[in-house]
Protein backbone atom coordinates (compact mmCIF):
# COMPACT_ATOMS: atom_id res chain seq x y z
CA UNK A 1 0.00 0.00 0.00
CA UNK A 2 1.19 3.70 -0.87
CA UNK A 3 2.23 5.88 1.48
CA UNK A 4 3.16 3.65 4.63
CA UNK A 5 5.75 3.93 6.96
CA UNK A 6 9.12 2.51 5.24
CA UNK A 7 10.31 -0.37 7.38
CA UNK A 8 7.07 -0.71 9.13
CA UNK A 9 7.57 -3.53 10.89
CA UNK A 10 10.84 -2.88 11.94
CA UNK A 11 9.10 0.33 13.69
CA UNK A 12 6.25 -1.70 15.42
CA UNK A 13 9.23 -3.34 17.08
CA UNK A 14 10.41 -0.25 18.75
CA UNK A 15 6.73 -0.65 20.27
CA UNK A 16 6.89 -3.30 22.84
CA UNK A 17 3.64 -3.24 24.13
CA UNK A 18 2.54 -4.08 20.50
CA UNK A 19 3.06 -7.65 20.80
CA UNK A 20 1.34 -7.96 23.57
CA UNK A 21 -0.81 -11.25 23.78
CA UNK A 22 -4.40 -10.99 25.40
CA UNK A 23 -6.82 -12.74 26.55
CA UNK A 24 -7.48 -16.13 24.74
CA UNK A 25 -4.65 -15.57 23.17
CA UNK A 26 -5.10 -12.79 20.85
CA UNK A 27 -2.79 -10.37 19.60
CA UNK A 28 -3.18 -7.05 20.30
CA UNK A 29 -4.84 -4.66 17.60
CA UNK A 30 -4.59 -1.18 18.97
CA UNK A 31 -7.02 1.43 17.64
CA UNK A 32 -7.17 3.55 20.05
CA UNK A 33 -4.45 6.06 19.65
CA UNK A 34 -6.28 9.27 19.68
CA UNK A 35 -6.89 8.31 23.64
CA UNK A 36 -3.25 8.01 24.53
CA UNK A 37 -0.58 6.53 21.96
CA UNK A 38 1.77 3.96 22.48
CA UNK A 39 5.64 4.66 23.69
CA UNK A 40 8.67 3.48 21.96
CA UNK A 41 11.58 1.65 23.74
CA UNK A 42 13.56 4.91 23.08
CA UNK A 43 11.09 6.68 25.40
CA UNK A 44 11.13 4.06 28.03
CA UNK A 45 14.46 3.68 28.44
CA UNK A 46 15.51 7.49 28.15
CA UNK A 47 12.91 7.93 31.36
CA UNK A 48 14.48 4.97 33.44
CA UNK A 49 17.94 6.20 32.82
CA UNK A 50 17.18 9.56 33.62
CA UNK A 51 15.37 7.81 36.79
CA UNK A 52 18.51 5.31 37.32
CA UNK A 53 21.21 7.80 36.96
CA UNK A 54 20.46 11.68 37.11
CA UNK A 55 17.92 11.93 39.18
CA UNK A 56 18.02 15.43 41.12
CA UNK A 57 15.73 18.36 41.25
CA UNK A 58 16.09 21.09 38.98
CA UNK A 59 17.25 24.39 38.59
CA UNK A 60 17.82 24.63 42.68
CA UNK A 61 19.96 21.68 43.54
CA UNK A 62 23.72 23.02 43.71
CA UNK A 63 25.52 19.94 42.75
CA UNK A 64 26.56 17.33 40.05
CA UNK A 65 23.10 15.43 39.63
CA UNK A 66 21.21 18.42 39.63
CA UNK A 67 23.30 20.01 36.98
CA UNK A 68 22.16 16.86 34.80
CA UNK A 69 18.99 17.16 35.72
CA UNK A 70 18.47 20.70 34.80
CA UNK A 71 20.35 19.95 31.50
CA UNK A 72 17.88 16.78 30.39
CA UNK A 73 14.67 18.95 31.28
CA UNK A 74 15.69 22.53 29.42
CA UNK A 75 17.23 19.80 27.14
CA UNK A 76 13.46 18.02 26.40
CA UNK A 77 12.41 22.43 26.31
CA UNK A 78 14.64 22.84 23.07
CA UNK A 79 13.67 19.35 21.74
CA UNK A 80 9.63 20.40 21.89
CA UNK A 81 10.76 23.79 20.79
CA UNK A 82 12.28 22.28 17.56
CA UNK A 83 8.94 19.91 17.32
CA UNK A 84 7.05 22.97 17.12
CA UNK A 85 9.44 25.35 15.40
CA UNK A 86 8.76 27.52 18.14
CA UNK A 87 10.49 30.81 17.12
CA UNK A 88 11.73 31.23 20.89
CA UNK A 89 12.41 28.47 22.74
CA UNK A 90 11.23 30.30 25.88
CA UNK A 91 7.72 30.43 24.68
CA UNK A 92 7.61 26.59 25.58
CA UNK A 93 5.68 26.26 28.69
CA UNK A 94 5.46 22.50 30.67
CA UNK A 95 2.12 21.69 32.23
CA UNK A 96 0.52 18.45 33.40
CA UNK A 97 -1.50 18.13 29.69
CA UNK A 98 -3.12 20.05 27.47
CA UNK A 99 -6.46 20.70 29.71
CA UNK A 100 -4.20 22.34 32.09
CA UNK A 101 -2.49 24.57 29.64
CA UNK A 102 -5.66 25.58 28.24
CA UNK A 103 -7.23 26.05 32.04
CA UNK A 104 -4.22 28.51 32.48
CA UNK A 105 -4.79 30.32 29.70
CA UNK A 106 -8.34 30.84 30.68
CA UNK A 107 -7.61 31.41 34.08
CA UNK A 108 -5.11 34.11 33.40
CA UNK A 109 -7.56 36.35 31.16
CA UNK A 110 -9.26 36.74 33.89
CA UNK A 111 -6.85 39.47 35.78
CA UNK A 112 -6.11 43.00 34.52
CA UNK A 113 -3.84 43.65 31.95
CA UNK A 114 -3.87 43.75 27.80
CA UNK A 115 -5.85 40.66 26.76
CA UNK A 116 -8.02 40.66 30.43
CA UNK A 117 -11.78 39.61 29.58
CA UNK A 118 -14.62 41.51 31.19
CA UNK A 119 -18.53 42.06 30.52
CA UNK A 120 -19.31 42.61 26.85
CA UNK A 121 -16.53 40.52 25.48
CA UNK A 122 -16.84 37.28 23.72
CA UNK A 123 -14.88 34.01 23.45
CA UNK A 124 -15.87 31.89 20.17
CA UNK A 125 -15.08 28.01 19.99
CA UNK A 126 -16.68 26.02 17.78
CA UNK A 127 -19.05 22.50 18.19
CA UNK A 128 -16.17 20.22 17.70
CA UNK A 129 -14.42 21.00 20.59
CA UNK A 130 -13.14 18.72 23.42
CA UNK A 131 -14.49 19.25 26.55
CA UNK A 132 -11.17 20.59 27.52
CA UNK A 133 -11.23 23.42 25.14
CA UNK A 134 -15.00 24.12 26.26
CA UNK A 135 -14.86 24.03 30.00
CA UNK A 136 -12.33 26.63 31.10
CA UNK A 137 -14.40 28.96 28.46
CA UNK A 138 -17.61 28.25 29.99
CA UNK A 139 -15.73 28.85 33.53
CA UNK A 140 -14.08 32.23 32.26
CA UNK A 141 -17.50 33.16 31.00
CA UNK A 142 -19.16 32.83 34.47
CA UNK A 143 -16.61 34.71 36.11
CA UNK A 144 -15.79 37.42 33.74
CA UNK A 145 -19.41 38.12 32.28
CA UNK A 146 -18.07 37.42 28.94
CA UNK A 147 -19.90 35.85 26.28
CA UNK A 148 -19.45 32.02 24.57
CA UNK A 149 -20.39 32.06 20.89
CA UNK A 150 -19.88 28.95 18.57
CA UNK A 151 -18.73 28.12 15.26
CA UNK A 152 -21.26 25.34 13.80
CA UNK A 153 -20.46 22.32 11.60
CA UNK A 154 -21.94 21.08 8.43
CA UNK A 155 -23.25 18.19 7.85
CA UNK A 156 -20.32 16.57 6.43
CA UNK A 157 -17.89 17.25 9.22
CA UNK A 158 -16.61 20.89 8.79
CA UNK A 159 -16.52 24.21 10.24
CA UNK A 160 -20.01 26.17 8.94
CA UNK A 161 -17.38 29.45 8.09
CA UNK A 162 -20.43 31.26 6.16
CA UNK A 163 -20.60 33.60 9.44
CA UNK A 164 -17.35 33.89 10.48
CA UNK A 165 -17.37 37.47 10.12
CA UNK A 166 -20.35 38.10 12.33
CA UNK A 167 -19.42 35.74 14.38
CA UNK A 168 -15.69 37.10 15.05
CA UNK A 169 -16.12 40.70 15.79
CA UNK A 170 -13.95 43.82 17.11
CA UNK A 171 -16.28 41.95 20.41
CA UNK A 172 -14.18 38.81 20.35
CA UNK A 173 -11.20 38.77 22.84
CA UNK A 174 -10.41 34.85 21.82
CA UNK A 175 -11.00 32.40 19.45
CA UNK A 176 -10.32 29.17 20.48
CA UNK A 177 -10.32 25.78 18.34
CA UNK A 178 -9.24 22.33 18.03
CA UNK A 179 -6.93 21.48 14.59
CA UNK A 180 -7.65 18.27 14.63
CA UNK A 181 -10.85 16.67 15.96
CA UNK A 182 -10.61 14.02 17.94
CA UNK A 183 -14.12 12.83 17.25
CA UNK A 184 -14.92 13.83 13.44
CA UNK A 185 -11.35 13.95 12.81
CA UNK A 186 -11.75 17.39 10.27
CA UNK A 187 -8.48 19.23 9.93
CA UNK A 188 -9.73 22.96 10.63
CA UNK A 189 -8.32 25.62 8.52
CA UNK A 190 -6.42 27.70 11.12
CA UNK A 191 -4.63 30.31 8.92
CA UNK A 192 -8.10 31.37 7.75
CA UNK A 193 -9.64 31.90 11.07
CA UNK A 194 -6.35 32.84 12.45
CA UNK A 195 -6.41 35.64 9.59
CA UNK A 196 -9.96 37.04 10.75
CA UNK A 197 -9.44 37.08 14.57
CA UNK A 198 -6.60 39.04 13.89
CA UNK A 199 -7.86 41.48 11.93
CA UNK A 200 -10.73 42.04 15.01
CA UNK A 201 -7.47 41.83 17.44
CA UNK A 202 -8.70 38.59 18.77
CA UNK A 203 -6.24 35.82 20.41
CA UNK A 204 -6.10 32.93 18.49
CA UNK A 205 -5.30 29.09 20.64
CA UNK A 206 -5.51 26.29 18.92
CA UNK A 207 -6.01 22.69 20.76
CA UNK A 208 -3.62 20.08 19.05
CA UNK A 209 -3.74 17.56 20.58
CA UNK A 210 -4.53 15.70 17.76
CA UNK A 211 -3.27 17.64 15.48
CA UNK A 212 1.08 17.41 16.99
CA UNK A 213 0.89 13.60 16.90
CA UNK A 214 0.08 13.36 12.65
CA UNK A 215 0.95 16.98 11.19
CA UNK A 216 4.17 18.51 10.51
CA UNK A 217 4.02 21.91 12.51
CA UNK A 218 6.47 24.90 11.69
CA UNK A 219 4.93 28.12 13.92
CA UNK A 220 7.88 30.06 13.12
CA UNK A 221 7.47 29.22 8.84
CA UNK A 222 3.79 30.26 9.59
CA UNK A 223 2.95 34.32 8.49
CA UNK A 224 2.46 35.92 11.61
CA UNK A 225 -1.21 36.38 10.69
CA UNK A 226 -2.05 33.09 10.05
CA UNK A 227 0.01 31.68 13.53
CA UNK A 228 -1.78 31.34 16.76
CA UNK A 229 -1.28 33.03 19.77
CA UNK A 230 -1.55 29.91 21.54
CA UNK A 231 -0.88 26.37 20.48
CA UNK A 232 -1.22 23.32 23.32
CA UNK A 233 -0.76 19.27 22.85
CA UNK A 234 -0.20 16.76 25.28
CA UNK A 235 2.73 14.50 25.71
CA UNK A 236 1.07 11.32 25.86
CA UNK A 237 -0.93 11.56 22.03
CA UNK A 238 2.79 11.74 20.44
CA UNK A 239 4.56 8.88 21.88
CA UNK A 240 5.50 10.81 25.63
CA UNK A 241 4.25 9.74 28.62
CA UNK A 242 1.08 10.83 30.12
CA UNK A 243 1.93 14.02 32.94
CA UNK A 244 3.32 16.18 30.74
CA UNK A 245 2.32 18.79 28.35
CA UNK A 246 3.30 21.87 26.23
CA UNK A 247 1.66 25.55 26.43
CA UNK A 248 3.89 27.20 23.46
CA UNK A 249 2.60 31.00 23.27
CA UNK A 250 3.85 34.04 22.12
CA UNK A 251 6.41 35.74 24.13
CA UNK A 252 4.86 38.82 24.57
CA UNK A 253 1.96 37.84 25.33
CA UNK A 254 3.31 35.11 28.25
CA UNK A 255 5.62 38.20 29.64
CA UNK A 256 2.30 40.08 29.86
CA UNK A 257 0.26 37.58 31.35
CA UNK A 258 0.13 36.98 35.47
CA UNK A 259 1.34 34.07 36.27
CA UNK A 260 -1.13 31.27 37.02
CA UNK A 261 -0.19 28.83 39.64
CA UNK A 262 2.13 30.53 42.35
CA UNK A 263 4.72 28.66 44.36
CA UNK A 264 8.49 27.75 43.99
CA UNK A 265 10.54 27.81 41.27
CA UNK A 266 8.29 30.76 39.51
CA UNK A 267 9.93 33.54 41.50
CA UNK A 268 12.33 35.96 41.10
CA UNK A 269 12.12 37.28 45.14
CA UNK A 270 9.84 36.54 47.65
CA UNK A 271 9.32 38.42 50.80
CA UNK A 272 6.14 38.99 52.80
CA UNK A 273 5.07 42.02 51.74
CA UNK A 274 5.11 40.94 48.06
CA UNK A 275 6.79 38.49 45.41
CA UNK A 276 8.16 39.24 41.85
CA UNK A 277 8.28 36.67 39.52
CA UNK A 278 10.47 34.71 37.27
CA UNK A 279 10.83 35.46 33.67
CA UNK A 280 8.95 32.73 31.20
CA UNK A 281 9.17 29.72 30.83
CA UNK A 282 9.60 29.49 34.30
CA UNK A 283 6.82 32.01 35.66
CA UNK A 284 4.43 29.30 34.25
CA UNK A 285 5.88 26.28 36.11
CA UNK A 286 5.69 26.33 39.28
CA UNK A 287 6.87 23.96 41.79
CA UNK A 288 8.90 20.72 40.86
CA UNK A 289 7.53 19.82 37.46
CA UNK A 290 7.32 16.26 36.07
CA UNK A 291 10.77 16.15 35.20
CA UNK A 292 11.28 12.83 33.96
CA UNK A 293 8.12 12.85 31.67
CA UNK A 294 9.29 16.19 30.27
CA UNK A 295 12.71 14.09 29.51
CA UNK A 296 10.80 11.29 28.00
CA UNK A 297 8.48 14.00 25.73
CA UNK A 298 11.94 15.10 24.70
CA UNK A 299 12.70 11.47 23.52
CA UNK A 300 9.67 10.95 21.74
CA UNK A 301 9.76 14.27 19.78
CA UNK A 302 12.85 13.53 19.03
CA UNK A 303 11.82 9.58 17.88
CA UNK A 304 8.85 11.45 15.16
CA UNK A 305 11.26 13.64 13.78
CA UNK A 306 13.67 10.76 13.48
CA UNK A 307 10.54 9.20 11.31
CA UNK A 308 9.55 12.50 9.82
CA UNK A 309 6.39 14.11 11.00
CA UNK A 310 5.33 14.39 6.84
CA UNK A 311 6.16 10.46 6.48
CA UNK A 312 3.79 10.25 9.75
CA UNK A 313 1.42 12.49 8.50
CA UNK A 314 1.28 10.24 4.94
CA UNK A 315 0.90 6.97 6.77
CA UNK A 316 -2.05 8.07 8.59
CA UNK A 317 -3.40 9.37 5.82
CA UNK A 318 -2.84 6.14 3.82
CA UNK A 319 -4.51 3.75 6.74
CA UNK A 320 -7.25 6.16 7.44
CA UNK A 321 -8.37 5.95 4.08
CA UNK A 322 -7.82 2.13 3.63
CA UNK A 323 -9.85 2.16 7.12
CA UNK A 324 -13.11 4.35 5.76
CA UNK A 325 -13.01 2.11 2.23
CA UNK A 326 -13.20 -0.83 4.93
CA UNK A 327 -15.91 0.86 7.13
CA UNK A 328 -17.93 1.43 3.92
CA UNK A 329 -18.37 -1.94 3.63
CA UNK A 330 -20.15 -2.39 7.05
CA UNK A 331 -23.89 -2.86 6.25
CA UNK A 332 -25.52 0.16 7.80
CA UNK A 333 -22.59 1.39 9.31
CA UNK A 334 -22.31 5.50 9.22
CA UNK A 335 -18.79 7.49 9.76
CA UNK A 336 -19.17 10.62 11.49
CA UNK A 337 -16.79 13.34 9.84
CA UNK A 338 -15.22 13.95 6.18
CA UNK A 339 -15.14 11.18 4.33
CA UNK A 340 -11.83 11.67 2.37
CA UNK A 341 -8.95 10.39 4.25
CA UNK A 342 -6.89 13.97 2.81
CA UNK A 343 -9.15 16.24 4.90
CA UNK A 344 -8.91 14.05 8.72
CA UNK A 345 -6.95 12.81 11.18
CA UNK A 346 -7.11 9.12 12.42
CA UNK A 347 -9.48 9.22 14.38
CA UNK A 348 -12.72 7.67 13.29
CA UNK A 349 -16.18 7.62 14.88
CA UNK A 350 -18.85 5.81 14.03
CA UNK A 351 -22.09 3.97 15.00
CA UNK A 352 -24.09 0.81 13.56
CA UNK A 353 -27.56 1.38 14.33
CA UNK A 354 -28.97 -1.03 16.70
CA UNK A 355 -25.88 -2.09 18.45
CA UNK A 356 -24.66 0.32 21.16
CA UNK A 357 -20.83 1.44 20.85
CA UNK A 358 -20.43 0.08 23.98
CA UNK A 359 -21.84 -3.36 23.40
CA UNK A 360 -19.98 -2.57 20.11
CA UNK A 361 -16.30 -2.17 21.40
CA UNK A 362 -16.88 -5.20 24.09
CA UNK A 363 -17.66 -7.43 21.79
CA UNK A 364 -14.07 -6.02 19.73
CA UNK A 365 -12.33 -6.04 22.91
CA UNK A 366 -12.89 -9.86 23.18
CA UNK A 367 -11.15 -10.39 19.64
CA UNK A 368 -7.86 -7.97 20.97
CA UNK A 369 -9.59 -5.06 19.13
CA UNK A 370 -8.90 -1.85 21.20
CA UNK A 371 -11.47 0.85 20.54
CA UNK A 372 -12.95 3.89 22.59
CA UNK A 373 -16.86 3.93 23.11
CA UNK A 374 -18.61 6.69 24.60
CA UNK A 375 -18.87 10.35 24.07
CA UNK A 376 -15.30 10.91 23.62
CA UNK A 377 -15.35 14.31 25.49
CA UNK A 378 -17.18 15.77 22.90
CA UNK A 379 -20.76 15.99 24.22
CA UNK A 380 -21.69 19.11 21.66
CA UNK A 381 -20.42 17.52 18.53
CA UNK A 382 -22.65 14.33 19.44
CA UNK A 383 -25.69 16.01 20.06
CA UNK A 384 -25.26 17.87 16.94
CA UNK A 385 -25.22 14.93 15.03
CA UNK A 386 -28.55 13.62 17.25
CA UNK A 387 -26.15 10.66 18.68
CA UNK A 388 -25.26 9.77 22.42
CA UNK A 389 -22.54 7.89 22.01
CA UNK A 390 -20.03 6.26 19.06
CA UNK A 391 -17.59 4.06 18.31
CA UNK A 392 -14.14 5.48 17.82
CA UNK A 393 -11.37 4.37 15.89
CA UNK A 394 -8.17 5.70 15.73
CA UNK A 395 -4.42 4.43 14.17
CA UNK A 396 -1.14 6.18 14.15
CA UNK A 397 2.13 5.59 12.83
CA UNK A 398 2.67 1.67 14.06
CA UNK A 399 -1.16 0.73 13.40
CA UNK A 400 -1.16 -1.92 9.63
CA UNK A 401 -3.17 -2.45 6.87
CA UNK A 402 -3.96 -6.15 8.55
CA UNK A 403 -5.35 -4.48 11.61
CA UNK A 404 -7.57 -2.84 9.95
CA UNK A 405 -8.25 -6.10 8.39
CA UNK A 406 -8.91 -7.75 11.61
CA UNK A 407 -11.48 -4.47 13.03
CA UNK A 408 -13.74 -4.88 10.26
CA UNK A 409 -13.90 -8.80 10.50
CA UNK A 410 -14.17 -7.84 13.94
CA UNK A 411 -17.48 -5.53 13.07
CA UNK A 412 -19.15 -8.13 11.08
CA UNK A 413 -18.55 -10.66 13.93
CA UNK A 414 -20.33 -7.98 16.21
CA UNK A 415 -23.21 -7.63 13.33
CA UNK A 416 -23.34 -11.29 13.34
CA UNK A 417 -23.14 -11.64 17.01
CA UNK A 418 -26.29 -9.05 18.08
CA UNK A 419 -28.02 -10.96 14.59
CA UNK A 420 -28.12 -8.02 13.02
CA UNK A 421 -29.24 -8.63 9.39
CA UNK B 1 -13.31 -15.59 25.42
CA UNK B 2 -15.82 -16.40 23.80
CA UNK B 3 -17.34 -17.89 26.88
CA UNK B 4 -16.95 -14.64 29.23
CA UNK B 5 -18.54 -12.43 26.19
CA UNK B 6 -21.53 -15.41 25.83
CA UNK B 7 -21.64 -15.00 29.55
CA UNK B 8 -22.32 -11.31 29.30
CA UNK B 9 -24.73 -11.44 26.80
CA UNK B 10 -27.11 -13.75 27.88
CA UNK B 11 -30.21 -14.27 25.92
CA UNK B 12 -32.13 -13.14 28.84
CA UNK B 13 -30.54 -9.76 28.89
CA UNK B 14 -30.55 -9.71 25.07
CA UNK B 15 -34.34 -10.41 25.22
CA UNK B 16 -35.09 -7.83 28.05
CA UNK B 17 -32.83 -5.07 25.34
CA UNK B 18 -34.72 -5.67 22.73
CA UNK B 19 -38.25 -5.79 24.64
CA UNK B 20 -37.61 -3.51 27.73
CA UNK B 21 -40.87 -4.39 30.34
CA UNK B 22 -42.50 -0.92 32.15
CA UNK B 23 -40.22 1.60 29.95
CA UNK B 24 -41.90 4.85 29.66
CA UNK B 25 -42.84 7.41 31.86
CA UNK B 26 -45.85 7.08 33.67
CA UNK B 27 -48.40 8.94 36.66
CA UNK B 28 -48.79 9.37 39.10
CA UNK B 29 -45.39 9.51 41.10
CA UNK B 30 -43.54 11.04 44.05
CA UNK B 31 -39.89 11.04 42.96
CA UNK B 32 -38.38 11.33 39.44
CA UNK B 33 -34.20 11.11 39.50
CA UNK B 34 -32.16 12.01 36.31
CA UNK B 35 -29.14 9.63 36.27
CA UNK B 36 -26.11 9.81 33.93
CA UNK B 37 -23.13 7.67 33.75
CA UNK B 38 -20.66 10.46 32.79
CA UNK B 39 -18.14 8.29 31.31
CA UNK B 40 -20.04 6.73 28.51
CA UNK B 41 -23.32 9.47 28.38
CA UNK B 42 -25.88 6.88 29.26
CA UNK B 43 -28.91 8.48 30.99
CA UNK B 44 -31.62 7.57 32.85
CA UNK B 45 -35.26 9.44 33.31
CA UNK B 46 -36.53 7.25 36.32
CA UNK B 47 -39.86 7.88 38.38
CA UNK B 48 -41.24 6.01 41.28
CA UNK B 49 -44.83 5.23 42.49
CA UNK B 50 -45.35 4.38 46.17
CA UNK B 51 -48.03 2.70 48.04
CA UNK B 52 -49.50 2.15 50.85
CA UNK B 53 -51.50 -0.26 53.32
CA UNK B 54 -51.79 -2.14 56.04
CA UNK B 55 -48.75 -3.71 55.46
CA UNK B 56 -46.71 -1.08 54.76
CA UNK B 57 -45.30 0.87 51.59
CA UNK B 58 -44.53 -0.87 48.63
CA UNK B 59 -43.47 0.14 45.22
CA UNK B 60 -46.59 0.51 43.34
CA UNK B 61 -45.13 1.73 40.03
CA UNK B 62 -41.46 2.66 38.40
CA UNK B 63 -41.40 3.99 35.21
CA UNK B 64 -38.56 5.80 32.98
CA UNK B 65 -36.93 6.50 29.96
CA UNK B 66 -33.52 5.38 29.27
CA UNK B 67 -30.58 5.50 26.46
CA UNK B 68 -28.04 3.46 26.89
CA UNK B 69 -26.15 -0.26 26.26
CA UNK B 70 -28.16 -3.35 26.39
CA UNK B 71 -26.50 -4.12 29.77
CA UNK B 72 -27.99 -0.81 31.10
CA UNK B 73 -31.51 -1.02 28.93
CA UNK B 74 -31.58 -4.64 30.06
CA UNK B 75 -30.66 -4.07 33.79
CA UNK B 76 -33.36 -1.36 33.92
CA UNK B 77 -36.09 -3.68 32.65
CA UNK B 78 -34.88 -6.45 34.94
CA UNK B 79 -34.83 -4.03 37.91
CA UNK B 80 -38.78 -2.89 37.11
CA UNK B 81 -39.78 -6.33 36.76
CA UNK B 82 -38.00 -7.32 40.12
CA UNK B 83 -39.49 -4.29 42.31
CA UNK B 84 -42.57 -3.55 41.40
CA UNK B 85 -45.08 -4.39 43.52
CA UNK B 86 -42.68 -5.44 46.08
CA UNK B 87 -42.78 -3.93 49.66
CA UNK B 88 -39.69 -0.99 49.86
CA UNK B 89 -37.96 -2.90 52.19
CA UNK B 90 -38.14 -6.23 50.10
CA UNK B 91 -37.03 -4.04 47.07
CA UNK B 92 -34.26 -2.19 49.00
CA UNK B 93 -32.85 -5.54 49.85
CA UNK B 94 -33.20 -7.22 46.33
CA UNK B 95 -30.78 -4.09 44.78
CA UNK B 96 -28.68 -5.04 47.67
CA UNK B 97 -28.04 -8.63 46.48
CA UNK B 98 -27.94 -6.87 43.11
CA UNK B 99 -25.26 -4.56 44.43
CA UNK B 100 -23.06 -7.42 45.86
CA UNK B 101 -22.97 -9.39 42.71
CA UNK B 102 -21.89 -6.95 40.77
CA UNK B 103 -19.24 -5.76 42.89
CA UNK B 104 -18.15 -9.49 43.63
CA UNK B 105 -15.77 -9.94 40.52
CA UNK B 106 -17.11 -12.66 39.44
CA UNK B 107 -17.01 -14.71 42.98
CA UNK B 108 -20.13 -14.30 44.28
CA UNK B 109 -23.03 -16.90 43.40
CA UNK B 110 -26.33 -15.43 42.23
CA UNK B 111 -29.38 -16.94 44.31
CA UNK B 112 -32.00 -17.10 41.59
CA UNK B 113 -35.11 -17.25 44.00
CA UNK B 114 -34.27 -13.60 44.54
CA UNK B 115 -32.99 -12.21 41.32
CA UNK B 116 -34.89 -13.92 38.88
CA UNK B 117 -33.95 -12.47 35.66
CA UNK B 118 -30.89 -10.61 37.29
CA UNK B 119 -29.03 -13.84 37.81
CA UNK B 120 -27.95 -13.17 33.89
CA UNK B 121 -26.18 -10.53 34.88
CA UNK B 122 -23.37 -12.62 36.64
CA UNK B 123 -20.63 -11.96 33.70
CA UNK B 124 -21.16 -8.51 33.71
CA UNK B 125 -18.90 -8.54 37.32
CA UNK B 126 -16.48 -9.88 35.34
CA UNK B 127 -16.06 -6.69 33.01
CA UNK B 128 -15.16 -4.11 35.23
CA UNK B 129 -15.66 -1.32 32.61
CA UNK B 130 -19.61 -2.26 31.72
CA UNK B 131 -20.73 -2.57 36.19
CA UNK B 132 -21.53 1.11 36.32
CA UNK B 133 -23.71 0.26 32.78
CA UNK B 134 -25.72 -2.43 34.81
CA UNK B 135 -25.94 -0.58 38.20
CA UNK B 136 -26.99 3.02 36.47
CA UNK B 137 -30.74 2.42 36.88
CA UNK B 138 -30.39 0.54 40.05
CA UNK B 139 -28.97 3.68 41.56
CA UNK B 140 -31.71 5.94 39.95
CA UNK B 141 -34.24 3.77 41.61
CA UNK B 142 -32.94 3.70 44.93
CA UNK B 143 -32.30 7.48 44.62
CA UNK B 144 -35.63 8.22 43.66
CA UNK B 145 -37.40 5.75 46.25
CA UNK B 146 -35.34 7.45 49.05
CA UNK B 147 -36.28 11.22 47.78
CA UNK B 148 -40.57 9.91 47.92
CA UNK B 149 -39.88 8.31 51.34
CA UNK B 150 -38.03 11.72 52.64
CA UNK B 151 -40.66 13.56 51.57
CA UNK B 152 -43.50 11.42 51.84
CA UNK B 153 -42.19 11.80 55.81
CA UNK B 154 -42.21 15.48 55.64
Amino acid sequence: MEGLLPDLEVVRKDFPILSRVLADGRPLVYLDSANTSQKPQVVIDTMVDHLERHNANIARAMHQLGAESTAAYEAARDKVSAFLGAPDRDEVVFTKNITEGLNLLANTLVWPGQHQVGPGDEIVITEMEHHSNIVPWQLLCERTGATLRWFGITDDGHLDLSNIDELVTERTKVVSLVWVSNMLGTVNPIDAIARRAHEVGALVVVDAAQAAPQLPIDLAAMPVEERPDVLGFTGHKTVGPTGIGVLWARRDMLDQLPPFLGGGEMIETVTMERSTYAPVPHKFEAGTPPIVEAVGLGAAVDYLSGLGMDNVHRHEQAVTAYALAGLATVPGLRVFGPLDATQRGGAVSFEIPGIHPHDVATVLDSRGIAVRAGHSCTKPTHARFGVQSTTRMSSYLYTTPAEIDALIDGLEYTRSYFKLG
Amino acid sequence: MTTDLDALYQEIILDHYKNPHHKGLREPFEAEVHHVNPTCGDEVTLRVHLAHGPQGTWVEDVSYDAMGCSISQAAASVMTDLVIGKPVGEAMAIHDEFLTLMQGKGQVEPDEDVLEDGVAFAGVAKFPARIKCALLSWMAWKDATTTAQLEEAQ
